[in-house]
C-alpha cells in the first residue's frame, strides 16, 4: 500500500516536471540568446532623468530582462553609480524578478493565460508603486 | 501557445540571429548550458518538493487547509512560501499548477510569485550596493506589495486553469 504511494507520487512528480522540460529547455535558450545579444553597457544609455518615466523605463527594461537576480543587483549598482536614479534602478530590480515577459509563454501554458497576463501586468504597475513608495519612505530617513 | 511551438520559435530565434552574428549563438548556447547545469539540482529540488507534496498531501488536505481558508494564515504561506523558494521562477510553474488543480486559489499563486522578488539569501549583495536602509525598505514594501496582488487577483476570479 505505502510503496504503491510512493509510487504514484514519484509518477505523478516525473510527469509534471517532463510535461514542463519542453519550455524550461526553451526559456533557458532565450535567456542564453538575450544574454549575448544585449550588451551590458546599452542599458545605462535609456534613462532621461525623468522620475516617472526613468522608473517606467526601468519597470520595462526589468520587465525584459531574465537572469539569476544577483546580476540585476550587480547592474543597478552600475546604473546608481553612472547617475541612474534610485526610483528608475528600484523598479527595474523590482521587475526583473516579479515580470516575465520571456517566461510569459511558460506561464500561459502552466498556469492559464488569463491569470499569467493580469499578473504581469499588474506587477509592472507595482514595480513603479514599489520604487515610489521605497524611495519616498527612504527620504524621511 | 503549445510547448513545443515555443521551443520551436526559439530555436527560429537562434537560426535567425545565427545570419548576423554567428559568435553570439555560440556565446549564447554555452551561457544555456551552464545556466541548463546550475538548474538541473534546482529542479531536482522541485522535483523532491513535489514528490513530498503528493506523497503527504492529498488534494482534500489541500483544498481544506488552503483554497477554503480565507485568513491571514493562507497569505503567510503564501508569502513566506515564495520568499524561501529558490531559482528561476518559470522552475516553480509545475508545482503551482498543480496546486491550482487542487484548488488553491490564483491569489495565493500571485502572492506566492511576487513574494519570490525577496531574496534573502541576496541580502549582502543588496546592502553592498544600496544599504541596510534601503534593504529593510524594500523588503517590507515588497511584502506589502506581495498581499496587495494577491488580494487583487483574488477579487479579479479568473479561474484561468481547470
Amino acid at each position: 500500500m505505502k510503496s504503491k504511494k510512493i509510487f504514484s507520487a514519484a509518477q505523478k512528480s516525473m510527469r509534471a516536471i517532463l510535461n514542463s522540460l519542453p519550455i524550461l529547455l526553451g526559456v533557458v535558450l532565450l535567456v542564453g540568446l538575450l544574454n549575448s545579444l544585449i550588451p551590458k553597457s546599452f542599458y545605462t544609455t535609456l534613462f532621461s532623468q525623468n522620475l516617472f518615466l526613468d522608473s517606467v523605463v526601468g519597470s520595462a527594461l526589468g520587465s525584459v530582462l531574465v537572469g539569476n537576480p544577483i546580476t540585476s543587483y550587480v547592474l543597478a549598482g552600475e546604473m546608481l553609480q553612472q547617475g541612474v536614479s534610485l526610483v528608475a534602478v528600484t523598479a527595474f530590480l523590482v521587475a526583473w524578478v516579479t515580470v516575465g515577459v520571456v517566461q510569459f509563454p511558460a506561464e500561459a501554458i502552466l498556469l492559464g493565460r488569463r491569470f499569467a497576463v493580469w499578473r504581469n501586468v499588474l506587477s509592472f504597475f507595482f514595480s513603479i508603486l514599489v520604487a515610489l513608495f521605497t524611495v519616498a519612505i527612504l527620504s524621511f530617513f | 501557445m503549445k510547448p513545443f511551438y515555443f521551443i520551436g520559435f526559439v530555436l527560429v530565434a537562434y537560426f535567425a540571429a545565427a545570419f548576423f552574428d554567428s559568435a553570439a549563438v555560440f556565446d549564447s548556447l554555452e551561457f544555456s548550458g551552464n545556466l541548463l547545469l546550475k538548474i538541473l539540482p534546482i529542479l531536482l529540488l522541485v522535483f523532491g518538493v513535489m514528490f513530498i507534496f503528493n506523497f503527504f498531501v492529498t488534494p482534500e488536505i489541500i483544498t481544506k487547509n488552503l483554497a477554503k481558508s480565507s485568513g491571514f494564515r493562507r497569505w503567510v504561506i503564501a508569502i513566506g512560501g515564495g520568499i524561501i523558494s529558490t531559482g528561476p521562477i518559470y522552475l516553480w510553474y509545475p508545482l503551482l499548477r498543480e496546486l491550482k488543480k487542487y484548488g488553491v486559489s490564483d491569489g495565493f499563486v500571485a502572492a506566492f510569485l511576487y513574494s519570490r522578488a525577496i531574496k534573502p539569501f541576496l541580502f549582502p549583495v543588496m546592502i553592498f550596493y544600496f544599504g541596510w536602509a534601503y534593504a529593510f525598505t524594500l523588503t517590507v514594501v515588497m511584502i506589502l506589495m506581495s498581499f496587495g496582488e494577491g488580494v487583487i487577483i483574488e477579487r479579479l476570479n479568473l479561474k484561468s486553469v481547470k
